[in-house]
């Protein structure tokens, strides 16, 4: 087989990024308590207001900036819906997916069929002429890096902040948190909007780096892949780039042995990370102590302060 | 329950007489298209044509167009809903469509139906597709010139007949100008994704492929060609803009000469039920300008193939043609019939890999 | 500073109320978006509210909301019951998708038998294919406690690769020039589930589908089981001690939302979608999610909800070719209309209160 291994995880690495940093995001959104199944209209509209704003100012930062605050900005029609409305968290979420699409697709009329700025690479002191290592970790544009530190920075967060704690208080028992005056509702308001604003980012990434244009209903169902790469990394930060990479790697690895003259039964691959998904829930799961660690156990559920 | 299926067949009756209610003196023709018209690429291409009916026509035509329409209950609806409205003729631009249209059709005998790239008629059903393949002969042709690493990708969408003619007459094009050439072949399994039709793209010139073709719908592997230096060709749309120098060429799908044609019969009140599949010559495929890249000499004999097939001295399947497992094809001289491409399921001799099943 | 106050009882007023300020709610601002792409607005709203109902052509399109909402109806009861009782299945999308594979394969699989028996089996098998699937979150949850939500979900994305698998493969039509398709159900009358009365496209699956909407409001108000899925859902203590079993409850609410959203699919692919495609999904399992909320999970407010996203689609679609807008400002619409449907509904089990403490 003469695949390159060295450029498949390369592209895989890109293929990975916009789904790493939309799970981030969601990961805090679930840890603090909420399910937001919006995750696919807050990307495209990120993809969309990131593609505007980067064509508009050539500059891809700039981009990525307006596309995190497009991101945040739906995301708290979420937050006010389920947190002060007290709205079912699925049902606004499903309804925040049919939003964004339709929205980005009236706010990109006009901006098909336009290159966007290009993504420079980082530059790592030439490290990126290295052999094997040089093309797979220091050839890439800035946001792969970035994806990676904010996985680290919100491990740290999570595991060493007061902040963290508190988050965690709120998603495991909203009425104790409650209790111990922790601001319930104002915690969950901002993880939402940290959501929002790395599904824009993620969005982004799509319309910037990887494809890079804007069609309508670019994301094709990306946002879905990142909820999923949520459980799978059983919220635990640094899975999420192990399961980011299963799953982007899967479709790259299929494509790619294909273009070797591999016959593929493509379909039954594609559910193979779903399934091991599953299996790596019920594991977890089925340990009643260490799912307690993970799994947020007021997730989805409505909280008011009086009741 | 009685009085119910009273009422219904009541309201059948209306119905059935719903499409000759309508009477105004302007021409009226709807579209529905299965993709958004901002595609840039099938449905792009159609609604371009519904703008050429009305720029044609003027005030004389009135065109109506419902976007992303589901193919099933949804589509047989919409064009419902487009005859109720007084429609007169109705182009229903998706395979997928095929069920709906005839349906439809059964209930409004006074209205025309054009369903494209199917294969069932009505009296008052026409079908239309146009031969890719004599596009894809030329592109090939350029594409089996302009590699240097003998190889090309190919992004392929579903292996229906369509699909797989279109990957041998590119192959063919191009291994009659070198023998060399190989084709690399990723099924995508999808019309539309274009974070999928990138990494396909991606894959393929990982693989040593420097030229890409495509077909599938986006503009995606366009841009990945112009960003890693490639070459690749518009497919539907011309696609220039996504890639400015990667473009050598492209296969524009024109429906414009056929809706006007098709319109003006309605008008004239000559219209009548027809199959048909028109090439470079009739004008529903076109070959996109050269690029500049291209040597002055590729460029002539890429050219005289197109005049060939628009003249009728070459085919783009004409013998000795084997099929992938040596057995004979097309003898030496012989063309392909209409009826063997039309449910072509075989790749020609040479081209590595299977089709799927 | 305002805020929120449980009241003791739901209000029957806002019950009523709370719907119409929604839909007001959205021709208001659904209007200022039309006039922002230089329609007119009272129009737009016109064609999309009235049109279907009573407009010129209406004859027709009652019907066509009659078949767009039946499923939409039929899945968002099935999954009402397990929401009351706190059961979250979100995978009726998959449920669908695996009783129409599995009731379509049976009934091509008997191609071309031409027996009576054939279509009441293929129902029989698409609910229990919908059945099955929805029983593996209920073991996952019931033996691993493995948590229903992200069950149900991922195995969506596992059902629909499992449709490409099929239609790609074992259940493409012979016939079909290899495309990604089944036989059509229209050509095999054995199988097809054909509209009752020529023109209003009324099929089986809309019959059965009201029959299901009496059948559970029976069963929520005058049923001992729906007293059991309340108290499982409002008192999960209360209801153990009332002798309700949390894992039975857990498989007879999974097992019914996956069965009717079987059948669902089934109904669906035999007979307006005409065929198993790769397009053949189209979103509705998760669409009566929020039917059934919109509904308060009560049978007739679920037909009400699902009758009116039908009556948006309908309308979304009249406004597209005689306005000629894009198809994303009716989805705007629609995601607008949800916001408001989901925001205003607040006030049915609480009260605005201004006071001048400071809400937490």
């Amino acid at each position: 087989m003469d695949i390159s291994i060295v450029s498949l995880l390369a592209t895989l690495i890109v293929a990975a990024t916009p789904i790493l940093l939309a799970a981030t995001g969601e990961l805090i959104v679930e840890k603090s308590g909420v399910l937001n199944l919006g995750v696919e209209g807050m990307m495209i509209i990120g993809a969309i207001c990131g593609f505007i704003a980067a064509v508009n100012t050539d500059s891809p930062l700039i981009g990525f900036i307006v596309a995190a605050l497009a991101g945040a900005a739906l995301s708290l029609l979420f937050a006010v819906l389920t947190q002060y409305l007290l709205a079912n968290q699925v049902a606004s979420g499903l309804a925040l997916t049919l939003f964004g699409l339709g929205l980005s697709a009236l706010l990109g009329h006009g901006y098909s069929g336009i290159k966007p700025p290009s993504s420079p690479k980082m530059e790592w002191f030439g490290m990126a002429e290295l052999p094997v290592v040089g093309p797979i970790f220091f050839n890439h544009d800035m946001m792969v890096y970035f994806s990676i530190f904010l996985v680290l920075v919100v491990w740290l967060f999570l595991k060493f902040t007061r902040g963290g704690l508190i988050l965690r208080a709120v998603g495991e028992n909203h009425e104790a948190a409650h209790a111990l005056g922790y601001k319930v509702i104002r915690i969950r308001i901002l993880a939402i909007m940290f959501g929002g604003s790395c599904a824009g980012m993620g969005g982004a990434y799509l319309s910037l780096v990887r494809v890079p244009q804007w069609t309508e209903g670019m994301t094709a169902g990306a946002g879905w892949i990142a909820l999923a790469i949520v459980v799978f990394a059983s919220w635990k930060p640094w899975r999420l780039i192990l399961g980011a990479y299963l799953f982007g790697g899967v479709t790259i690895l299929q494509l790619n042995l294909q273009a070797n003259g591999f016959d593929m039964p493509v379909s039954y691959l594609s559910m193979a990370p779903y399934l091991v998904t599953i299996v790596v829930l019920v594991i977890m799961s089925a340990d009643r102590r260490r799912a307690s660690l993970n799994a947020p156990a007021s997730l989805g559920k409505i909280f008011h302060a009086s009741s | 329950m009685k009085l119910l299926k009273t009422l219904m067949t009541g309201a059948a009756l209306v119905v059935g007489l719903g499409g000759m209610a309508q009477a105004e003196d302007k021409t009226k023709v709807g579209f529905v298209y299965v993709g958004p018209v901002g595609d840039f690429g099938w449905s792009y291409e159609h609604n371009e044509g519904r703008k050429a009916v009305e720029e044609a026509f003027g005030d004389k035509v009135e065109t109506m167009f419902v976007e992303s329409v589901p193919e099933g209950a949804d589509s047989e609806r919409v064009m419902t809903q487009m005859a109720l409205d007084g429609a007169d003729l109705i182009f229903t631009t998706s395979f997928g469509y095929m069920d709906p249209t005839i349906n439809v059709a059964k209930k409004f005998p006074n209205v025309k139906f054009e369903h494209a790239t199917g294969y069932k008629q009505a009296d008052n059903v026409s079908t239309y597709s146009a031969r890719f393949y004599e596009g894809r002969s030329v592109i090939g042709h350029i594409a089996g010139h302009m590699t240097k690493s003998n190889t090309i990708g190919y992004i392929a969408s579903f292996p229906i007949p369509e699909v797989i003619r279109g990957i041998n007459a590119a192959y063919i094009a191009a291994k009659k100008v070198n023998p060399d050439v190989k084709l690399k072949i990723v099924w995508a399994y999808t019309w539309f994704d274009p974070a999928k039709e990138a990494d396909a793209a991606t894959a393929l010139i990982e693989q040593g492929a420097d030229i890409i073709m495509q077909h599938t719908d986006s503009p995606a592997a366009m841009t990945i060609a112009e960003e890693k230096g490639m070459y690749a060709f518009g497919q539907a749309s011309d696609m220039k803009q996504f890639g400015p120098t990667a473009r050598l060429s492209s296969i524009i799908d024109d429906w414009a000469p056929y809706y006007i044609a098709r319109t003006q019969a309605v008008m004239d009140g000559t219209w009548e039920s027809t199959s048909t599949w028109d090439g470079i010559k009739e004008g529903m495929v076109g070959i996109g300008d050269f690029s500049n890249d291209i040597p002055a000499d590729v460029q002539a004999s890429a050219t005289a193939l197109k005049e060939a097939l628009i003249s009728g001295a070459t085919h783009s399947f004409t013998g000795p043609v084997n099929k992938q497992d040596g057995s004979s094809w097309l003898a030496s001289g012989e063309t392909a019939d209409d009826g063997t491409l039309a449910g072509m399921n075989f790749y020609v001799e040479g081209i590595e890999g299977e089709v799927p099943n | 500073m305002i805020r929120l106050e449980p009241r003791t009882d739901p209000s029957q007023t806002m019950i009523i109320l709370t719907p119409i300020l929604a839909v007001l709610a959205t021709m208001v601002v659904g209007g200022i978006l039309f006039v922002t792409l230089g329609k007119n607005p009272f129009e737009a709203i016109r064609m999309i509210f009235w049109d279907p109902l009573f407009g010129e052509h209406a004859f027709y399109y009652r019907g066509q909301i009659l078949v767009k909402a039946a499923p939409l109806i039929m899945i968002a009861l099935g999954l009402s019951f397990g929401f009351r009782a706190g059961i979250w299945n979100i995978g009726a999308e998959g449920q669908f998708i695996m009783g129409a594979v599995m009731g379509g394969a049976t009934g091509l699989a008997l191609y071309p038998l031409d027996s009576f028996i054939v279509f009441p089996l293929m129902v029989v098998m698409g609910a229990l294919g919908g059945f099955l699937w929805a029983m593996i979150p209920a073991f996952l949850k019931i033996r691993f406690n493995a948590n229903e939500i992200l069950v149900s979900l991922m195995l969506v994305y596992v059902a629909f690769n499992f449709l490409i698998g099929m239609v790609t493969g074992p259940l493409r039509n012979p016939d079909g020039f290899n495309f990604p398709e089944s036989r059509s159900f229209q050509d095999f009358p054995a199988a097809h589930n054909p509209e009752l009365w020529a023109g209003t496209g009324i099929h089986l699956g809309v019959l059965t589908t009201l029959g299901f909407v009496i059948l559970a409001y029976i069963m929520i108000t005058r049923h001992i089981f729906g007293f059991n899925v309340r108290l499982a859902g409002q008192a999960p203590r209360a209801a153990k001690f009332a002798g309700v079993s949390p894992n039975k409850m857990i498989a007879i609410c999974l097992g019914l939302s996956g069965a009717l959203a079987g059948m669902a699919g089934l109904f669906e692919v035999t007979g307006p979608a005409g065929k198993l495609t790769t397009t053949f999904p189209l979103g509705y399992g998760f669409t009566a999610i929020i039917v059934a909320f919109l509904g308060r999970l009560h049978p007739i407010g679920i037909l009400l909800a699902g009758l009116l996203m039908a009556v948006t689609y309908v309308g979304g679609d009249i406004i597209q070719s005689q306005l000629s807008l894009p198809k994303a400002s009716i989805q705007v619409f629609q995601g607008m209309l949800l916001f408001f449907l989901l925001a205003v509904d607040v006030l049915v089990n609480f009260r605005l209160r201004i006071s001048k403490r400071i809400s937490k």
